[in-house]
């Protein structure tokens, strides 16, 4: 029993992109453990995402049925618990993402597991694989060891390249025993927060806004399709209702390494550094010459972003 | 329908302190730093009270730690909550030994509703919510926020976000997901955990806080109410990241974009 089991995300008919990254985590846990790679994915009419999974080379577990429709981590957390169990896993992993922080969690506990939330990599020796994780808001890092015979972890999509397509695995049938009717949770609406715009945490690009914007996103949002960039927000914009909540970077909120972060009327808040010191590049603009951003920005310019964001689109823009 | 809600307050650091590991790496340095309610507990504390002041009911307030974690119990008497509960146990936790705790803690109160912060600002594990509900066979809605903004008249108001539904058997939750906001639908008993969208805590009064040191608080040691307390979650070492350091202020945004076309090359 050294398998590992990595629960796949799917959303709208299609694999969430975090998943690559998670299965990536997966191979190298397999690596070290000596054991095989396998697969879940759950959901209704998954035929075409578990055939898309089969190309990472691993057996697709397919759990197809009407009350695993939505994400409920309570109809969810038998399925994998039963299939963990049957594919002998020593390891059950998934992306630390919404869907993940919240259905793990609930299969560790349904297996007496111990578990570690986003990961960043492992550690020990062998087959004895240790966690490392961030812990006060990235200001410290933990080596973690799970002291139970499952472990069950979820991982920062930014610390694991994304798996290559590699061999082809079955897809089989995963058993699903869940009682619709002895559910305690029911599915009410999802409201959208659609964008045309690059996913945050996948983007090469983010332009993120803060209080210093005073609730008018346009500079920031003109520049980020300037430069094809996500957009990104502070709690504090978003906590004003300024943007959507999908957009909050940090602790709390998303991790991004994008190559390039731009973060505008922005503080810099240790809460906000823990979601964006990865980038590769930060360029802070304040009109605060002492805020704590400059202390890591790669490029800092003390201005106002509403003559600064508009000026640099407009630069980019004749560049082009 | 009266609610009768169990929440809980650990105490951490104070999310502004510098936290510095020791040089053995066995622990962080606490000298000087300050302790608080977990900032995601505060909002569990004041969803508590609105709802109990919609619908009437009792508020009881849990710790799990040392005899200190007392402070943070009485933090959120002083905010209004009823009477508090410390499960004294003096050594490290982990999510697995907090969940089965506070589900001895669920089955001596049989609460109507539990609701804990969705993460703790230390740790940042994000589990004892979800443990919780497995282990009591209970629904979760994690992460739970509202539609409506904190600047909202509603917040103004202090609306609830968590709903009792009219027959009084379940809460409708809205949650902060990927990709927007989702609603569910809990039977009660239920386990919640919070969202910094669901609500402004409120400060502590005076009159508050003089309550507060009258209000019940009892204790119960974690060694007796028969749960494994062998932490699962065994950290081996602690470490400071590499930091980054800055880099250089440019005079303006012709010189920021040669510096990123031509040296960065990002764009
Ligand atoms: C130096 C150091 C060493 C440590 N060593 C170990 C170790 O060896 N083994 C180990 O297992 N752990 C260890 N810990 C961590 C331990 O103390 C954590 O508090 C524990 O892991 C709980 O996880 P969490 O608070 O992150 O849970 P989360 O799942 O993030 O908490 C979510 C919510 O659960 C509730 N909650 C959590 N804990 C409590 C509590 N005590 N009382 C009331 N409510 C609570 C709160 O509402 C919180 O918002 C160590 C910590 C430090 C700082
Ligand atoms: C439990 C907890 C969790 C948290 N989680 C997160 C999280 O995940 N993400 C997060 O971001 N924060 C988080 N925070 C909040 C964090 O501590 C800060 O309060 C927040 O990041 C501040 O946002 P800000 O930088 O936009 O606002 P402020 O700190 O108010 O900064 C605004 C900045 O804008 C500048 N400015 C104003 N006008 C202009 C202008 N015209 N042009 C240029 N600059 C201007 C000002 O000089 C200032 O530096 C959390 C806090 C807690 C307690």
């Amino acid at each position: 029993m050294a398998n590992v089991l990595i629960v796949a995300e799917q959303f709208g008919g299609a694999v969430r992109k975090a998943t690559l990254h998670a299965i990536s985590a997966g191979r190298e846990v397999a690596r070290r453990t000596g054991g095989t790679l396998h697969l879940a994915v759950l959901g209704k009419g998954i035929g075409p995402v578990a055939e898309e999974l089969s190309g990472y080379g691993a057996e697709v577990h397919a759990a197809d049925a009407a009350v695993l429709e939505h994400p409920l981590a309570e109809a969810h957390a038998p399925v994998l618990v039963e299939l963990a169990r049957a594919v002998q896993a020593s390891h059950v992993g998934a992306a630390a993402t919404a869907f993940g922080k919240d259905l793990l969690p609930r299969v560790a506990a349904l297996l007496e597991a111990g578990m570690a939330t986003e990961v960043l990599g492992f550690g020990g020796e062998g087959a004895e694989v240790t966690f490392r994780r961030p812990m006060w808001a990235g200001n410290v890092l933990a080596e973690v060891a799970l002291a139970t015979p499952v472990k069950v972890f979820t991982v920062r999509a930014t610390e694991f390249p994304a798996a290559a397509k590699e061999g082809k695995g079955a897809v089989t049938a995963a058993k699903v025993s869940v009682d619709a009717g002895a559910l305690r949770t029911r599915y009410a609406g999802f409201k959208e927060v659609k964008s045309a715009r690059p996913e945050l945490t996948e983007a090469r690009i983010v332009v993120a806004g803060g209080r210093g914007t005073k609730g008018d996103f346009k500079p920031v949002e003109a520049l980020a399709d300037e430069l094809n960039a996500a957009v990104g927000a502070s709690r504090a914009a978003v906590d004003a209702g300024w943007v959507p909540n999908d957009w909050q970077v940090g602790q709390t909120g998303k991790v991004v390494a994008p190559e390039l972060y731009v973060a505008a009327g922005i503080s810099g808040a240790i809460q906000h550094l823990a979601g964006m010191k990865g980038s590769k590049v930060i360029v802070a603009v304040n009109k605060d010459p002492d805020a704590p951003i400059f202390q890591l920005a790669d490029y800092g310019l003390v201005a106002d972003l509403f003559k600064a964001l508009p000026e640099l689109a407009e630069k980019l823009k004749k560049s082009r | 329908m009266p609610l009768k809600i169990l929440v809980t307050a650990k105490r951490v650091e104070d999310p502004e302190s510098k936290i510095k590991v020791k040089p053995d790496g066995a622990g962080i340095v606490t000298d000087g730093v300050n302790y608080k309610m977990n900032p995601f507990d505060e909002i569990a504390v004041e969803e508590a009270l609105r709802l109990k002041e919609r619908h009437g009911g009792e508020v009881i307030v849990a710790s799990i730690g040392g005899e200190k974690s007392a402070t943070e119990i009485r933090a959120a008497l002083a905010m209004g909550a009823d009477r508090g509960i410390l499960v004294r146990h003096d050594g490290p936790l982990d999510p697995v030994v907090v969940s089965a705790l506070l589900a001895k803690v669920f089955e001596l109160e049989k609460p109507d509703l539990v609701i804990l912060g969705k993460q703790s600002i230390d740790d940042d594990q994000n589990q004892a919510g979800q443990y919780l509900a497995a282990r009591l066979g209970l629904g979760q809605a994690t992460f739970a926020s509202k539609i409506e903004s904190l600047e909202s008249e509603a917040e103004q108001k202090k609306e609830p976000g968590v709903k009792l539904a009219a027959d009084g058997k379940s809460v409708a939750v809205v949650r902060e997901v990927d990709g927007g906001v989702e609603t569910l639908e809990v039977s009660l008993p239920a386990v919640v955990t919070t969202d910094l969208r669901l609500n402004k805590p409120r400060f502590a009064s005076l009159p508050g806080i003089m309550k507060a040191k009258k209000k019940e608080l009892k204790e119960l040691a974690a060694a007796a109410l028969g749960v494994d307390l062998a932490p699962k979650v065994v950290v081996k070492k602690l470490s400071e990241p590499p930091s980054r350091k800055g880099g250089v202020k440019v005079q303006d945004v012709e010189e920021l974009w040669k510096k990123l076309h031509d040296e960065a090359k990002v764009v």
